[in-house]
């Protein structure tokens, strides 16, 4: 394996973990807000649950090409699609986190005087966290496999081996994307399993 | 004489249209434990949710220290009413002393003052605090996870204490020992308390006054002794359940 080849390994990892970590920030910005606002208005909670499913259904590639009209080629493009696949295992898993939680334990909350913001903030998010991360986990794992084929509208990451590797049928070049990818995932999957016992309140 | 901590004028409430509690009057006198005694579906539970907010009030009021509930903020009023549900309820992400502090703290009281009251506490209800302070309840038993529900409700000294079956899920003999517990403290505390149980025997050792549910209606308000000998129907049917199982306790 050639100086060159390292190098470009290198940089283009750290080009998807760039990828990667922003469409996760973008994603749980956005899922956990409205996972709060949702989860205690049923019918609202249906309505944005359904949205995401869509959104999820749509395959990639086709998510690409539709959004290039709008956005264009690039980084950008492939950090919104990629948000948008992101946002439903974070969103559905925070509502289930907070669903989730004792009745008893909310009722006697509310039974001791606390108030619902009280509630929210020192009961339901603390006792939903593993909920979170686990959606978090499955939100980076699928995100760092999907980001590969960002590659075929110019948004770099390791996708880049692959479709030259495809395209010049190498195969050398197709472990290069391949492996670290597949590396980094179970990287990921490994480091939020372990955070998500880590932060396991009870 | 005594004055009425706590009056029920002529409370109906209806849960999804249906009604559960038709006309109920009751009134309770500062330091009585009065035990709302009912079979399931009686409407008990539902009554005692309706003093601190948690059920409807669809006709008549619910008046608290000489204050008509609507009156109260709802957050201000609960927090002068200590709480205890079947197994407990408490947080499970909070150590035994996070729990019983719960009200101090909401209340802004000093971290010091919390301390000590925790301390005092869990002394009360027969726990070393030195040993409980720092568990969580998953490293507690039924009977001591009922204990800190107990203390967890005592927390900033409500003058009223509200009971939904607290011990209906413990064994007989820890449930005994809790019944004792809860006699002695109210001998050394002197709290006003309502006591929902189905429990006859639990009804007639901890009253100060039986009030009988039947179907949604007040069916007779007596203490223990003149309930021994009560003749409505549904009081003979709760007496008869005692004979059948022999010796109280």
């Amino acid at each position: 394996m050639s100086g060159s080849l390292v190098r470009e390994i290198v940089s283009l990892s750290l080009q998807h973990v760039r990828l990667v970590g922003l469409t996760i920030a973008i994603a749980v910005t956005l899922a956990l807000p409205a996972a709060v606002l949702v989860a205690r208005r049923p019918a609202t909670r249906r309505w944005v649950l359904g949205f995401t499913n869509i959104a999820q259904t749509v395959p990639s590639l086709a998510l690409f090409g539709f959004l290039l009209p709008f956005t264009g080629i690039g980084e950008h493009t492939a950090i919104l699609a990629l948000s948008l696949y992101a946002l439903l295992p974070i969103l559905r898993n925070t509502v289930t986190g907070i669903l989730g939680v004792d009745p008893a334990v909310r009722e006697s909350a509310l039974a001791m005087g606390m108030t619902p913001r009280q509630i929210l903030w020192q009961v339901e998010m603390p006792l939903a966290v593993p909920s979170i991360v686990a959606g978090l986990r499955i939100a980076t794992v699928t995100t760092i496999g999907t980001a590969t084929i960002a590659a075929f509208i110019g948004a770099g990451g390791l996708g880049v081996f692959l479709v030259r590797g495809i395209a010049m049928m190498d195969k050398q070049a197709l472990l290069a994307g391949a492996l670290p990818a597949a590396a980094m995932a179970l990287a990921a999957d490994e480091g939020l399993e372990w955070i998500e016992r880590r932060l396991s309140p009870v | 004489m005594p004055s009425a901590i706590l009056e029920i004028r002529d409370v109906s409430c209806a849960l999804g249209g249906r009604p559960v509690l038709r006309h109920i009057d009751l009134k309770v006198e500062e330091g009585e434990t009065v035990v709302l005694l009912g079979r399931s579906g009686s409407g008990k539970t539902t009554l005692l949710k309706t003093i601190n907010g948690l059920a409807p009030v669809s006709a008549g009021e619910v008046r608290f220290e000489g204050r008509a509930a609507v009156q109260w903020d709802a957050v201000r009023m609960r927090r002068r009413m200590g709480y205890v549900i079947q197994d407990a309820g408490l947080f499970p992400h909070w150590t035994v002393e996070a729990n019983i502090g719960l009200v101090p703290r909401l209340e802004k009281w000093e971290p010091a003052r919390v301390a000590a009251r925790v301390e005092l506490l869990l002394a009360a209800v027969g726990l070393a605090p030195a040993e409980f302070r720092h568990r969580y309840p998953r490293q507690l038993s039924g009977g001591e996870r009922q204990r800190v529900g107990i203390a967890r409700a005592l927390g900033a000294d409500p003058p009223l204490l509200l009971f939904d079956e607290p011990f209906a899920s413990l064994d007989p003999i820890t449930r005994f020992e809790l019944q004792r517990q809860l006699l002695e403290l109210r001998r050394t505390v002197r709290k006003t308390a309502l006591f929902v149980t189905h429990d006859v025997r639990e009804a007639l050792m901890l009253a100060s006054r039986i009030a009988l549910l039947d179907g949604g209606a007040l069916d007779l308000v007596a203490t223990p002794a003149e309930f021994r000998t009560a003749r409505t129907p549904e009081a003979r049917a709760f007496l008869a359940g005692l004979e059948e199982n022999g010796r109280p306790n």
